[in-house]
C-alpha cells in the first residue's frame, strides 16, 4: 500500500476527516507502517504509551485484565484509532490490543501526534469532539446502570 | 629537587660535564693548528720562503722538542720534500685538520645533545613521579592541563641548556679573554677602551634583559593558564551549551589572548631595543679605535701596524661576547622556568617513595582488623565531615553504613580508601597505621570503590583489568634483535634516573583475580560482569563492532555459518520476513536503492558518499543500461514529494527526522531545482543537477517511504546493473568495495549485520529489538559466547570512558573492583546512577560473589544509599552530622531515632 492509499484510508478515520490531505500525507509519511499477524499484540495493558495506531486493514480485540482473566470489551476494525488515550494524558495503557486477523496499521509516535495537534487546531477540535462524544456515551451508560441498580434494590 | 638548575645539572651530570670540558679542550689543539696552517702554506711553498734555489728541499713534519733534562729530543726526523711536494703535503694536512675539527664538533654536539635529552627525561620523570606522590588534597587545587603543559613544554628548554651549562662559558669566555688580552698587548689605551665597552655591555645588557625575564615569566604563566582554560572548555562543554555560556567563554579566551599578545608584544619591543643597544655598543668601539687610535698614530705614539692588528683582533671579540651574553640570558631564562616549575611541584607531605615501592611479591593478607580511632576528617573549607569517630571493623564482617547525604559515612569510607587524609585520629590495620603501610599492601588487600570512576583511554578489557596491574610479573620473551633493544632501553632508563620496569611485561596479577594465568581468567571476568549486569551491554557493543576476519578467523567463519541457523530460527518462529536477506540476483526490498545497486560496502574514497556519483566507471555501467534516466525520474519524483510534504515546516520540526535523504536546508534548494528542471528532458540537464536529483533515489526504500516508485521492471534493471558492475569491476576499484557475499565475512560491517546478512523489515513493530534479542540468543551457545564477549571487551571507551553511559561506567567501576581478591571491600555508594531496584539486585549479587570468591574472613563496608538493604548485612552503622549515632544488628535498630527518620 502506498502513501496516497494510506491518505485515503486516513481520511475515512473520523478523527482525521476534516484535516487537509497534504497534512495527512505528512502524517502518513512520518508514521511507521507496521504489520501484525493474527494474535500479535499491538500493546499491553500497563505498558508505557508511546504511540497511537490507526488500523488500516484488519481487526483487533480490545482486552482488559480482570481478576478472572482477560475480558474482551470491544472490537476495532479499519479506520479506527487505538491507543490515543495513553499518549494524550500520559497514563499507562488502559487496555491490551491484540490483532484478531492479519492487521496493517500506521504507528504514530507520541511526539509526532502531539506536534500534529499543536500544528493543526482542526485536528485538536476533532479529537475533542470524539472524546466528548465518548464521554457522553459513557455517562449515559453509567446513568442507565445506576438506574437499573436502583430498581433492583 | 635541587634549588637551582645549575646545581641540579651539576649534581646529575658531573662526570659527563667534566669529560666534555676535557674533549672541548682537546679539540682546541687542531682548531688552533688549522689557524696557523694557511700562513705556512702561503709563506712556504707558495711564496717560496725557505725554498730558495732550484733543488731546495725542506723537512716535513719534523717533530723535535727542547726538553729540560733530555736536551733536544727528535720524535720524528721528518721527510725531505721539494716545493710542490710540500704544497701537496701541507694541503693534505689542512684537509685532515678540517676533517678532525668536523669530527670533534660532531662528537661534542651529539654528546651535549644526548646529555640534555637525558636530563630532560630525568626532570620530566621526576615531575610525573611527584604528581603520583601528591597528597589527595593537592589535586583539588591544580588543573591537569597546566601540569601537563609544565611537564611537556616548560621544561623542554632545560634539556637544550644542559649541554652548554658549563662548556659554553668556559669556551666563549676563553675566546673573548684571549682577544681582549691580545688588544691589551698591542696598546694599553686601546685595550682599556675595549675593556670599558665590554664591561658596559656585560653590566648593562643583562640588566636590561632582566625585564625580558620578567615578561618571559608572565608569558609562561599566562600561556599555562590558557592551556588550563582550554582543557576546561573541552571538559565542560556540555555545561556551557546547557547554560548558553559559550560567549562568556569566548570573551574569557579573547581577554586572555589579548593579555598574552600584550606581553608578547612588549617582550618583542624590549628584545629588539636591547639588541639595538648591544649592536650599537659593539660598533661604537671600532669608531673609538679609528678616532683615538688614528689620533695616536698621527701623533706618532702608535704605529699603523698595531692599529690594524687591534682592529682585526677586535673583530673576534664581539662574537664570543654576544654568545656569552646570550648564554647568560638562556641561563637566567631556564633558571626562572626551573624555579617556577619546582615551586609548583614543591608540595608538603608528599607520599614517601618507599610506600610506592614496586613489589612483585604476592601481597600477604592484612595482619589484623581495620580499626578507626578518634578519627576527625575535614573538607577543604575546614568544616568537619567526621568528628571523633572510633569504630572497629572485624574480619569477616559485612557492615552497612547508612545516613543522610554528607552524614559522615561516605567521608569515613573515603578516608579508608585513602582519598582523604585524616585531620586527627588514626586508621589502623592491626597495629600499623593505614597511611604508613606500603601501597603494595593496602592498594591490593583493600579495595575501594566510589561512584566517581575514572577510566583511561583504551579498551574495556584494559580498564577492567586495570585493578590488577601492580607489577611486571611475567617478563616478555624477546627475539635477539628486540632483546638488544630492550637492553639499550634499560641502560638508557637507568642513566636518566628512570625505572626500567618493562611496560611490555604482563602486569596482570592473575592470582589476585582467582586465576592462574591468561587462559583461565575469562570465567572470573564473566562472573563479575554477570553480577553487575554488564554482560548484555557488552554483548550489544560486540554486535555493533566490526571484527577483523584475519585476527578472528574462527569466530568469523562461525558467524558466516550462523547465517543459515539464523534463517532457520526465523522460519521456526514464523518470522521469515522479519529480515530480508541479501541475495546476489534479487532485489532487497528493505535496503536502499543505492545498497541494491552497489551490493556491498563502499570502502575506498572513489565510491564512498557523494564521490560515487562522479566515478567514471560507475556512471558508465549505470548509463549503459539506461538506468540513469530511470533513477533521475525517480529522484525527481522523490524531490517533488519531499518538497510537497515538508515545504511549509520550520527546519527544526521533529518530522524532519523521518526525512532520511535530505536535510531541512536542502528543501529550498530542491524547490528551486524542481522549478528549473520542470518540463526539461533528462538529456538537457547539467551534470550537477543530474547528480543532485539522482542522489535522492539512492536513499529510497520502498516500504519505508512508500511513494510507489519502485516497479518490478526497475528492480530487475538495478539487479542487472549490479551484476554488470561487479562483473567488469576494474582492478583499481577492487579494494574500494566489500561485496556482499553470502559465503564470506564482511569485514566492514558490524557483527550483527554479518549474522543478519540482510535488512530488518520496516513493517514489523519493534523489528530491530526482536532481531537483536534473537541474535544474542544465537551467539550465546558455548564456545561462541566467550569469543563474542571478548570482542565486546575490545570496545574503546574513549577519553575518560565517555563512550559508555554513566550507568555502564559505574557498573564497570564496580566490576573491576570485584575482579580482585581482597581482605576489605569498601563500597562507597558505588551505583547512584542506577534505579533502586537494580541497585538492590546488584548489591545482593555482589555480596554473594564476594562470599563465594574469598575466604570467610573477607569484610565488606558498604555505604548504602537507602535503608532497604540493611537486613543483608551483619551490622549496621548509622551516621548523622559526622558522628556515629547507631551501631548494631539490623533487628536492634528499630528504636534508633535517626534510623526511623531515614526509613520514613
Amino acid at each position: 500500500m502506498l502513501l496516497k492509499d494510506e491518505v485515503q484510508m486516513l481520511r475515512r478515520v473520523p478523527l482525521f476527516s476534516g484535516v487537509d490531505p497534504t497534512k495527512l500525507k505528512l502524517l502518513a509519511f512520518t508514521s511507521d507502517r507496521v504489520h501484525y499477524a493474527a494474535g500479535e499484540m499491538l500493546f499491553r495493558q500497563g505498558d508505557n504509551g508511546d504511540a497511537a495506531y490507526v488500523i488500516l486493514t484488519g481487526r483487533a480485540d480490545i482486552l482488559v485484565e480482570a481478576p478472572g482473566g482477560q475480558i474482551k470489551v470491544a472490537e476495532v476494525e479499519n479506520n479506527s484509532i487505538v491507543g490515543e488515550i495513553a499518549i494524550l494524558c500520559d497514563v499507562s495503557r488502559t487496555a491490551t490490543v491484540k490483532a484478531s486477523t492479519n492487521l496493517e496499521a500506521l504507528r504514530i509516535s507520541k511526539d509526532h501526534f502531539l506536534k500534529l495537534l499543536t500544528d493543526f487546531p482542526e485536528m485538536t477540535i476533532e479529537i475533542m469532539r470524539e472524546l466528548a462524544s465518548r464521554l457522553s456515551r459513557t455517562t449515559m451508560e453509567l446513568t442507565d446502570e445506576r438506574a437499573r441498580a436502583r430498581k433492583s434494590d | 629537587m635541587e634549588k637551582g638548575l645549575t646545581h641540579y645539572i651539576w649534581t646529575h651530570t658531573r662526570p659527563q660535564q667534566l669529560w666534555i670540558l676535557l674533549v672541548v679542550a682537546a679539540s682546541m689543539i687542531p682548531y688552533f693548528l688549522s689557524f696557523d696552517l694557511p700562513k705556512q702554506i702561503v709563506n712556504g711553498p707558495i711564496q717560496g720562503q725557505g725554498f730558495e734555489g732550484e733543488a731546495a728541499r725542506q723537512l716535513f713534519m719534523r717533530i723535535e722538542f727542547a726538553l729540560p733534562v733530555f736536551g733536544n729530543v727528535v720524535f720524528f726526523p721528518g721527510i725531505e720534500l721539494n716545493r710542490l711536494q710540500m704544497l701537496i703535503a701541507l694541503s693534505m694536512v689542512f684537509l685532515a685538520l678540517v676533517v678532525v675539527n668536523g669530527l670533534f664538533k660532531l662528537y661534542i654536539n651529539t654528546y651535549k645533545g644526548r646529555l640534555g635529552e637525558r636530563l630532560l627525561r630525568r626532570i620530566r620523570f621526576e615531575l610525573v613521579d611527584r604528581v603520583l606522590r601528591f597528597p589527595p588534597s593537592q589535586f583539588k587545587r591544580i588543573k591537569g592541563a597546566e601540569i601537563a603543559s609544565m611537564i611537556k613544554d616548560e621544561v623542554e628548554p632545560m634539556g637544550g641548556f644542559t649541554g652548554d651549562a658549563f662548556v659554553a662559558p668556559a669556551l666563549l669566555g676563553g675566546q673573548a679573554a684571549t682577544a681582549l688580552f691580545f688588544i691589551f698587548v698591542q696598546n694599553v689605551w686601546l685595550g682599556m677602551i675595549a675593556g670599558i665597552i665590554v664591561a658596559v655591555q656585560a653590566v648593562l645588557i643583562p640588566r636590561m634583559r632582566r625585564r625580558l625575564l620578567v615578561l618571559g615569566r608572565e608569558r609562561q604563566l599566562t600561556a599555562r593558564e590558557l592551556a588550563g582554560r582550554v582543557s576546561e572548555i573541552v571538559e565542560g562543554v556540555n555545561t556551557m551549551h546547557a547554560y548558553d555560556t559559550s560567549n562568556f567563554e569566548r570573551a574569557d579566551i579573547a581577554a586572555r589572548l589579548g593579555r598574552i599578545f600584550k606581553i608578547r608584544y612588549d617582550l618583542y619591543q624590549w628584545k629588539f631595543l636591547v639588541k639595538f643597544i648591544n649592536n650599537f655598543l659593539a660598533s661604537v668601539t671600532p669608531f673609538l679605535f679609528y678616532l683615538i687610535g688614528g689620533y695616536l698614530a698621527l701623533q706618532g705614539r702608535l704605529d699603523i701596524g698595531q692599529l690594524v692588528a687591534v682592529i682585526a683582533a677586535y673583530k673576534d671579540l664581539p662574537g664570543p661576547l654576544k654568545e656569552l651574553i646570550d648564554w647568560d640570558q638562556a641561563r637566567q631564562d631556564v633558571q626562572v622556568k626551573y624555579n617556577q616549575v619546582v615551586e609548583q611541584f614543591k608540595v608538603d607531605s608528599l607520599i614517601d617513595p618507599a610506600l610506592q615501592e614496586l613489589s612483585t611479591d604476592k601481597a600477604a593478607p592484612l595482619a589484623g582488623a581495620l580499626a578507626v580511632a578518634n578519627l576527625t576528617l575535614a573538607d577543604d573549607s575546614g568544616a568537619h565531615t567526621v568528628e571523633h569517630v572510633s569504630v572497629q571493623f572485624p574480619r569477616g564482617e559485612y557492615a552497612a553504613i547508612i545516613g543522610g547525604a554528607a552524614a559522615g559515612g561516605d567521608a569515613l569510607a573515603e578516608a579508608i580508601g585513602r582519598s582523604v587524609w585524616p585531620e586527627s585520629g588514626r586508621i589502623a590495620i592491626g597495629d600499623a597505621d593505614l597511611f604508613g603501610l606500603p601501597e603494595s599492601v593496602v592498594g591490593r588487600r583493600i579495595t575501594y570503590v566510589s561512584s566517581d570512576a575514572y577510566f583511561f583511554f583504551g579498551t574495556l578489557r584494559d580498564n577492567l583489568l586495570y585493578s590488577l596491574k601492580h607489577a611486571p610479573l611475567r617478563e616478555p620473551e624477546y627475539e635477539d634483535a628486540h632483546a638488544n633493544f630492550r637492553k639499550w632501553e634499560v641502560s638508557e632508563a637507568r642513566m636518566a634516573g628512570n625505572p626500567d620496569h618493562d611496560i611490555e611485561s604482563d602486569w596482570i596479577d592473575y592470582e589476585a583475580a582467582g586465576a592462574t594465568g591468561p587462559e583461565d581468567l575469562f570465567p572470573s571476568v564473566v562472573s563479575v560482569l554477570d553480577s553487575v549486569y554488564l554482560t548484555k551491554d557488552i554483548l550489544e557493543l560486540a554486535l555493533r563492532s566490526a571484527v577483523d576476519p584475519h585476527t578472528h578467523e574462527e569466530l568469523t567463519t562461525h558467524i558466516v555459518k550462523l547465517r543459515n541457523t539464523f534463517r532457520e530460527e526465523l522460519d521456526k518462529a514464523g518470522l521469515s520476513n522479519l529480515v530480508v536477506p541479501f541475495e546476489p540476483d534479487r532485489y532487497n526490498i528493505e535496503a536502499t536503492v543505492g545498497e541494491n545497486l552497489l551490493f556491498g560496502t563502499a570502502l575506498g574514497e572513489q565510491l564512498v558518499g557523494r564521490a560515487i556519483g562522479r566515478n567514471a566507471y560507475f556512471r558508465e555501467v549505470v548509463g549503459r543500461a539506461g538506468l540513469d534516466r530511470k533513477l533521475y525520474q525517480m529522484g525527481y519524483e522523490i524531490a517533488e514529494n519531499a518538497v510537497e510534504l515538508f515545504a511549509g515546516l520550520p527546519p527544526d520540526h521533529p518530522f524532519f527526522q523521518q526525512l532520511t535523504f535530505m536535510t531541512p536546508d536542502d528543501i529550498p534548494m530542491y524547490q528551486q531545482l524542481l522549478q528549473k528542471l520542470k518540463g526539461k528532458d533528462f538529456a538537457e540537464t547539467t551534470d550537477e543537477d543530474k547528480h543532485n536529483i539522482i542522489r535522492l533515489s539512492f536513499a529510497y526504500i520502498e516500504p519505508r517511504h512508500r511513494f510507489g516508485l519502485l516497479t518490478d521492471d526497475l528492480m530487475k534493471t538495478i539487479v542487472e546493473v549490479r551484476l554488470a558492475f561487479h562483473e567488469g569491476l576494474p582492478e583499481s576499484l577492487k579494494g574500494a568495495i566489500d561485496r556482499y557475499d553470502p559465503h564470506s565475512y564482511m569485514a566492514s560491517a558490524s557483527l550483527l549485520d554479518n549474522v543478519l546478512f540482510g535488512r530488518v523489515s520496516h513493517r514489523h513493530a519493534d523489528g530491530p529489538e526482536r532481531v537483536r534479542t534473537m541474535v544474542i540468543e544465537l551467539l550465546s551457545e558455548p564456545g561462541l559466547y566467550d569469543q563474542v564477549l571478548s570482542i565486546g571487551l575490545e570496545f574503546n571507551l574513549g577519553a575518560g570512558g565517555r563512550r559508555l553511559t554513566q550507568v555502564q561506567r559505574q557498573k564497570l567501576n564496580l566490576a573491576r573492583a570485584l575482579l580482585r581478591r581482597s581482605d576489605y571491600y569498601i563500597f562507597n555508594r558505588p551505583l547512584p546512577a542506577l534505579d533502586g531496584r537494580t541497585q538492590e539486585q546488584i548489591c545482593r549479587n555482589v555480596l554473594t560473589l564476594v562470599r563465594d570468591n574469598n575466604d570467610k574472613d573477607v569484610s565488606i563496608i558498604w555505604v548504602l544509599t537507602n535503608t532497604t538493604l540493611t537486613d543483608l548485612f551483619d551490622r549496621v552503622l548509622i551516621f548523622d552530622k559526622g558522628r556515629l549515632v547507631g551501631d548494631g544488628k539490623h533487628a536492634e535498630l528499630a528504636d534508633n531515632a535517626t534510623f526511623r527518620e531515614l526509613v520514613s
